[in-house]
């Protein structure tokens, strides 16, 4: 399939532009990602790019709290966002006629978001029934991305807890949020991207007239959140109250995701030979043959591939019966690297895994939501939103040899192991959980 | 957060001021799908659409599945995980490779009203695909081994199933409204797993994996009319005279009392509650279905903007709809604090009470129709979106043509059509549910708010 109509450019005060037209349905897609993640965030406010995230929902020059939400959905429209290590984006999907009530939402509260001390306080609430959902008052809440990098990274970017300490959040002021948004959410520090039913010229049009006036701010200088590979196996418990079965997350240092792709895709494969699909090998063996876990699976990225820079997880998690031991799982994994390390794959055994990928990538495209986020963040990852339609052909061309290097990088003395034991199930604070 | 940076109040505002928010352009219509809504030799109802956006298929078999047997629910479960498992031609990594080599894959999961079959490859693939599900259909063999490794996995989902909030407050919900109709038992007991047998499995397949009053949808790059050739082919092999075992039908719901159930130590709790509607064909669906996203069926509702975006309780409220073969009840959802339980009980009964008093307004009929409208062409703009819907809609008999007609029903609904249906399905004494929590916090207040017990279902 040829690759679809892409075009690219940049505005006046430095916005970049992703348009990807497509008249197969009468929909739109419009994302805007601006380059700051939680990674970013200060020590003392663990939590804060998500927190900011839900307040910029909350009302802008031109619209009132709440408006936001009733214009795109009175438009016959849905909307979110998310926060990711090093982005945040925020997204509608609506009828091809509200495009450029979708432009202009986001384009309002870029130029002049209403922060207010009522909004805060109300979101800081919001956000910590979020975080009782997913995390405090459910079974492995928050395991492995919240609770495994602490373990293996020893910097605060790289370590913290992405969703935050409720007290961090408490302490989050309006102050905060205006040096948070005149910090990173100026127009040179995202991308804005439209894919669906438009042609280019009205869109560039409609662009141009509800985002050129932005006033232009210099993106500030990106910091490296490079720090060494662990030295030995680090180790890490947490006692889960709600957890039945005990679990194990894993987490290894990868290749650069942007600055050596061929690498960061090699594992991406690898993750796929491990663990996808009954015939892999930790299925295979862990799972079937002899049998060790429940469940096992393996992958680069805490949330999924492609949304971090340098530097990423591959991390594989189990969840085990109590008879076996952590020692047990580790031994079976280890050994199946070796073997992987000492033996490349055959090439119909990475077949199996790029043609699921390819069949993924193409049903991933299909959703107009997924498309517009993953044009969005490749632009601004990689700089290149077209890479989103070459990935299928460039994990096709990962070789047996490269699969095998990649298994041999994952060490036993270069690891995290965080061990989650079943708590009593009766008491528990609210803090549980957030706590490293 | 220190830099030389900008206050609150000048970030929010610009010299030029408040600017109007643009109008809506005019919108296209989406294009007609070519379909085949027909009956294959054996019973199978097939439906087939083109939707060519990628070169994929998606698969979706709906297979009545009820059973009255104590041992059902277990029996069922071990079943579908074990369906795609073996058969006389492939054993268990063969059809994983076979899957995988065109990009696909298969899964079967149950529940007490069916069996159901998911499925997505290439389009390429698709003779493949139908090979390899053919082939489960009609010769499925449940070898001793896979039925003990499984039995054993499932045990223990069930006992992390049965630690998630969400599960446990379901469970009460189904008891607490169905009693011991068979439909309550979605997850079957650890114990009955354990004493499944090979044999009882081979003969429940035997007995309910059967095509007639099942359905099949395929929607993607395919030719609708000869695949069903190709479908009559693959299929032949699996037939019977009797039909797919459908669910005795629901008691209707009359409204009662809210259970409190107790839940030691709870940092959160699990509101559910539950009222009877209509399903689909009533002509007042469409209605109903406006008047339930005003309610709280999209972000914009009454219930989110009160309970979430004003007050704070909760991070996720929602109302909607559940189908169950020819009936259909509207649930109310939300999980909140544990101190603000009873507020967001009280507020949640007040929405409803309002919504029949106070009906939604002429924009707020307009909001939740553009959403409606919006939101289904939204959908089946992908193939996996559209198949699920059809799949849905094609179980209760429905098909395609209910889908394309739906943006004319529901720009036919008049405010007035709202109001009724407000004011007749969402009363709040036509509710009955759950609220699983901290009792020892949350009684004294719920029992204040009244028409609230504690204890356990029964």
């Amino acid at each position: 399939m040829a690759d679809p109509e892409l075009v690219r450019f940049t505005l006046d005060n430095g916005l970049r532009v992703v348009l990807a037209p497509d008249a197969t349905a009468p929909v739109v897609g419009v994302s805007v990602h601006y380059d700051v993640g939680f990674r970013s965030e200060p020590e003392g406010r663990t939590g804060f790019a998500h927190l900011f995230e839900h307040l910029m929902f909350q009302g802008s020059e031109s619209l009132e709290k709440l408006a936001h939400f009733r214009y795109v959905q009175s438009s016959g429209g849905s909307f979110n966002g998310s926060t990711h290590p090093d982005y945040t984006d925020y997204f509608e999907v609506l009828p091809a006629a509200a495009l450029e009530r979708a432009l202009f939402l986001e384009a309002d509260r870029m130029r002049a978001p209403k922060l207010t001390q009522e909004n805060l306080a109300n979101q800081i609430d919001v956000v910590k029934e979020e975080i009782r959902l997913n995390v405090l008052n459910r079974p492995y809440g928050g395991f492995p991305w919240i609770t495994l990098p602490p373990v293996l990274y020893s910097t605060f970017p790289n370590a913290h807890n992405g969703y935050g300490g409720f007290e961090d959040l408490e302490q989050a002021t309006i102050d905060d949020c205006a040096a948070f948004f005149d910090t990173y959410y100026s127009p040179a520090n995202a991308v804005l991207t439209v894919a669906g039913d438009f042609t280019v010229e009205q869109a560039r049009e409609l662009i141009e007239k509800h985002f050129g006036d932005v006033p232009h701010r210099p993106a500030p200088e990106r910091p490296s959140f490079a720090e060494p590979a662990p030295e030995g196996e680090l180790r890490g418990e947490q006692i889960d109250q709600h957890a039945p079965l005990p679990a194990i997350g894993i987490g290894y240092r990868m290749p650069d995701p942007i600055n050596d792709l061929d690498g960061y895709l090699a594992n991406l494969v690898l993750a796929g030979v491990l663990s996808d699909g009954d015939g892999s090998r930790l299925q295979q063996r862990m799972v079937h043959r002899e049998p060790l876990v429940v469940d096992i699976g393996a992958g680069a990225g805490l949330f999924g591939p492609f949304e971090a820079r340098d530097p990423d997880t591959f991390t594989i998690t189990a969840i085990h019966p109590p008879e076996v031991s952590t020692e047990q799982v580790l031994a079976a994994l280890d050994d199946e690297l070796e073997k992987l390390a000492a033996t490349p794959p055959e090439d119909q055994e990475l077949k199996k895994v790029t043609a699921r990928w390819a069949a993924s990538l193409h049903s991933e495209h299909d959703k107009l939501v997924s498309r517009t986020l993953a044009l969005g963040s490749f632009e601004l990852l990689y700089g290149d939103a077209s890479l989103v339609y070459r990935l299928a052909e460039k994990m096709s061309a990962v070789t047996g040899e490269a699969v095998s290097a990649a298994a041999k990088a994952l060490r036993p003395d270069s690891r995290a192991v965080l061990v989650v034991r079943p708590g009593s199930g009766s008491v528990e604070s609210e803090q549980e959980g957030t706590e490293q | 957060m220190s830099a030389p940076h900008r206050t609150a109040e000048e970030i929010g505002r610009t010299a030029a001021g408040p600017r109007p928010v643009p109008s809506l352009g005019t919108q296209r219509a989406a294009a007609d799908l070519s379909h085949v809504d027909t009956t294959l030799s054996n019973g199978l109802r097939v439906l087939a659409v083109r939707k060519a956006t990628v070169p994929l298929v998606e698969l979706r078999v709906w297979i009545p599945f009820a059973g009255e047997d104590a041992l059902h629910p277990a029996t069922a479960e071990v079943l579908a995980e074990t369906l795609l498992t073996g058969t006389a031609r492939r054993d268990r990594i063969e059809i994983d490779a076979d899957l995988a080599l065109i990009g696909g894959d298969l899964g079967s999961g149950v529940d007490p009203e069916r069996l159901s079959i998911s499925g997505t490859s290439l389009a390429e693939g698709l003779p493949t695909m139908l090979d390899v599900l053919a082939d489960a259909l009609t010769g499925a063999s449940y070898a001793d081994a896979e039925v003990a490794r499984e039995r054993e996995r499932l045990i223990e989902r069930i006992a992390v199933s049965r630690t998630q909030p969400r599960t446990i407050a379901r469970e009460a919900l189904q008891k607490h409204r169905y009693g011991n109709h068979p439909a309550v038992r979605e997850v079957p007991q650890a114990e009955d797993v354990a004493v499944v047998t090979p044999e009882q499995v081979r003969a429940l397949h035997q007995a309910s994996v059967l095509p007639r009053g099942s359905v099949l949808v395929l929607v993607g790059d395919i030719d609708p009319q000869t695949v069903i050739g190709d479908l009559e082919k693959a299929l032949g092999g699996w037939a019977s005279d009797r039909s797919a075992v459908r669910l005795p039908a629901l008691p209707d719901l009359t409204g009662g009392n809210v259970l409190l159930v107790p839940r030691a130590g709870a940092v959160q709790s699990q509101i559910r509650l539950s009222a009877q509607t209509v399903p689909r064909t009533d002509p007042r669906y469409a209605a109903l279905q406006l008047a339930n996203l005003a309610y709280g069926g999209y972000f914009s509702s009454r219930l989110v903007e009160n309970i979430r975006e004003d007050k704070g309780y909760t991070y996720s409220a929602h109302s909607g709809f559940e189908f169950t073969d020819q009936t259909a009840v509207v649930n109310v959802d939300a999980d909140t604090a544990t101190d603000a339980t009873a507020a967001a009980l009280l507020e949640t009964r007040y929405e409803l009470a309002r919504l029949g008093l106070v009906p939604p307004t002429a924009d707020e009929v307009e909001s939740v129709r553009q959403y409606a409208i919006g939101s289904l062409v939204t959908s089946a703009s992908s193939q996996a979106g559209l198949a699920a819907q059809l799949a849905a809609l094609a179980a209760t008999g429905l098909g395609a043509e209910w889908l394309a007609e739906h943006p004319a029903r529901l720009a036919a609904v008049t405010a007035e059509d709202v109001a009724n249906a407000a004011l007749e399905f969402f009363a709040p004494q036509r509710f009955t549910g759950v609220v699983v929590g901290d009792a020892d916090v949350l009684a004294p207040k719920l029992k204040a708010l009244g028409d609230v017990t504690v204890g356990e279902p029964t």
